[in-house]
């Protein structure tokens, strides 16, 4: 089941007189289940590729089909409907808010799915019981170290248990046992439960776990490789 | 999920206690300001309705016609069953007989003959009345410059300009020569007690102070008074009030073809003060808008700050999938509750000291001038309907409308735009 299809995908900005094309001629199609990154230098338009498919950005020219929902074609309402029900975002800098505690960010989610408060709680401990930071739920985020930040971004993201998460650099500000734990549970819920995991990353930590790798240069695709399963799956030297 | 937004409104002091301080702030300015400014708009009609118009002023139609000549002659007459009538049927005013009148006041020497003799401008006022409200009503007591008040029939008060031109001393004979209401010569015996001055020019020129029944006798007018003047209890004009009662009693009269029937006028029926109340009324309107406005562009800026500074938290929130709509109304809603709850402290802290300045007031007497004395020795406030509403202008409307302006850049930008704000 295919759940994103990019057709001739094209992102320019205004630079003054001229345009900067940030992504040209995507054409690519993400299976339910995956497993996959896109990975090039800075500058390449991972974000800008993440936040078009995540609705949060619309393409220049071209097409991007999330859940057979036109991206192109959404109003905001229809935009926003559709993050709030299929997709959770992790961010490199967490994006926590702030004054909420752990518990409360990862509640917020389902508040906007106006899911009732009994089922409610007992989602969200389980998220926080998941990762591991159930005894972090009255903190706030000022009070967490940043691997348990973005355990809370994780769990914010994967709370509603979404079909599609969409990660940007979510390991850019963790250490490496943090980094390994953070990705060991996301591989955990994609086998267990088949979310979908689209990220943007250059960091080589995460780039083992892939199981396809989508290489972005100057905004095009230059090489799209599946990884060979056995060989591809890594684990902790 | 209401709840969660409270939450986070309460934990984010910069979004609900400095809001909240700085609109109560700006509320109470406003309502403070505009209290003053009326206030002192009553202070600049407050002595000519002391001295000269009352609140209302009660007089037969042939004196009104010629009232700047005093034409005694005119006077009304039966004064003690018109008192007994308007103190039974409006108890919300003081009533007050008063007789002006004109004439020589001549200094005697020793044998007799005249020392020294000037034309003079009187007041008579019920002055030894048990509890006349006149000394009060007239600041007789800051007035007072050398010698006493009132102790006795036969006193009076002079002008301290006057007694110095006159060099007359306190305690001397002063005799004044008029005519009594019938046209006869009229000539009687007074005693300084005292001098005063009032800092009104027209009336430290030359002006004598007798007490009524010293008058009424001089000059023959037993049971008469050039006019009656009401005071509200409160001492403060109100226009709506006055005018209604002055048509209220001259439909009375209507039908009296007389011109010996009494006639009301309010304040502002003499000597043209409606045109320069009005006028007043305007310049103290233009001082308050344009006040009210400059706080209005300070909340509106912090409603605008506020809401900028909220790009980075609305942007999760989007990512989140919380549309663009609700967030912006939830946004304007808690402007709405900041702005009320704030306009509502600042506009009670306001209304509480000027409705304190209002009765107590400051006394700066001790340490002016006395030749200010009537002017603003106090400095009152005055509450009106106005006061209770004018600090949510500001408070409430301009916070809100910054919060809206501050929103738009939400729909303006591009949800990924936000995101960067936030990241960056
Ligand atoms: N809002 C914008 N306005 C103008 N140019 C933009 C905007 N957003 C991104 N760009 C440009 O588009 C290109 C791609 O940016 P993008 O953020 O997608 O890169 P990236 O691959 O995520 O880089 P990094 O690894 O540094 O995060 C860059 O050249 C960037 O300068
Ligand atoms: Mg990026």
């Amino acid at each position: 089941m295919i759940l994103v299809k990019t057709r001739n995908l094209l992102k320019c900005y205004p630079m003054g007189l001229r345009k900067l094309t940030a992504l040209k001629d995507i054409n690519l199609e993400f299976q339910r289940g995956e497993f996959c990154g896109l990975i090039g230098p800075s500058g390449s338009g991972k974000t800008t590729l993440l936040n078009i498919i995540g609705s949060l950005d619309v393409p220049s020219q071209g097409s991007v089909t999330v859940l057979d929902k036109k991206i192109e074609e959404l109003s905001h309402v229809e935009a926003a409907r559709l993050r709030r029900n299929h997709i959770g975002f992790i961010f490199q800098t967490y994006n926590l808010l702030l004054l909420y505690t752990a518990y409360e960010n990862v509640e917020f989610p389902l508040l906007l799915i106006e899911m009732p408060e009994a089922k409610r709680k007992k989602k969200v401990m389980d998220a926080l019981d998941w990762l591991g930071i159930a005894d972090k739920a009255d903190s706030r985020p000022a009070q967490l170290s940043g691997g348990e930040s973005q355990r809370v971004a994780v769990a914010r993201a994967i709370v509603k248990l979404p079909q599609l998460v969409l990660a940007d650099e979510p390991t850019a500000n963790l250490d490496a046992e943090n980094s390994f734990n953070i990705l060991e549970m996301m591989v955990k819920l994609n086998r267990e439960i088949n979310t979908t995991f689209i990220f943007a990353t250059h960091d080589e930590k995460v780039i083992r776990y892939l199981r396809r790798k989508i290489h972005l240069v100057d905004g095009q695709v230059v090489k799209d490789e599946i990884v060979n399963q056995e060989r591809g799956n890594p684990c902790r030297h | 999920m209401i709840r969660f937004l409270l939450k986070g409104l309460i934990r984010d002091r910069s979004r609900s206690l400095s809001p909240v301080l700085i609109v109560a702030a700006g509320a109470f300015l406003c309502v403070f300001l505009y209290g003053w400014i009326k206030g002192a708009m009553d202070d600049l009609i407050s002595s000519t309705a002391r001295f000269d118009t009352g609140h209302v002023k009660i007089m037969t139609r042939a004196y009104n016609n010629l009232s700047d000549q005093m034409p005694n002659d005119l006077a009304l007459l039966g004064v003690g069953k018109l008192m007994d009538d308007l103190r039974a049927s409006e108890k919300g005013i003081t009533w007050m007989p008063r007789i002006r009148f004109g004439g020589l006041l001549d200094i005697p020497d020793e044998k007799g003959e005249t020392r020294e003799q000037a034309p003079v401008a009187g007041l008579a006022v019920d002055l030894l009345g048990p509890d006349s409200p006149e000394p009060e009503i007239l600041n007789l007591k800051n007035a007072l410059v050398r010698g006493k008040l009132f102790q006795k029939a036969g006193d009076i008060l002079i002008s301290e300009a006057f007694a110095h031109r006159l060099g007359v001393k306190i305690g001397e004979t002063a005799t004044l020569i008029g005519s009594t209401m019938n046209g006869g010569l009229a000539m009687h015996n007074f005693t300084v007690a005292g001098t005063v001055r009032f800092g009104i020019a027209a009336l430290d020129r030359g002006a004598v102070i007798a007490d009524i029944e010293d008058v009424r006798f001089a000059l023959d007018m037993a049971d008469g008074a050039g006019e009656i003047v009401g005071y509200s209890k409160e001492m403060h004009y109100d226009n709506n009030a006055m005018t209604a009662l002055t048509k209220q009693f001259n439909k009375r009269f209507e039908q009296d073809k007389d011109e010996f029937a009494p006639i009301m006028l309010s304040l502002v029926d003499q000597y043209g003060l409606r045109e320069y109340l009005d006028l007043a009324n305007t310049f103290g309107a233009i001082i308050v808008t344009i006040f009210v406005m400059a706080m209005s562009i300070v909340l509106w800026n912090s409603g605008l700050m506020n809401g900028l500074r909220r790009y980075g938290e609305i942007g999760v929130r989007l990512a989140l999938g919380e549309p663009k709509g609700t967030i912006y109304r939830r946004m304007i809603l808690e402007s709405i509750i900041t702005g009320f709850i704030g306009s509502l402290l600042g506009t009670l802290a306001g209304l509480a000291i000027t409705y304190y300045l209002q009765y107590v007031g400051i006394d700066f007497g001790n340490l002016m001038q006395k030749s200010t004395i009537l002017m603003s020795n106090v400095i009152r406030t005055r509450v009106t309907g106005w006061s209770y509403v004018i600090g949510f202008i500001p408070g409430l409307g301009a916070s809100v409308i910054g919060t809206m302006f501050a929103g738009i850049g939400i729909y303006r930008r591009q949800t990924s735009q936000l995101f960067k704000e936030l990241e960056a």
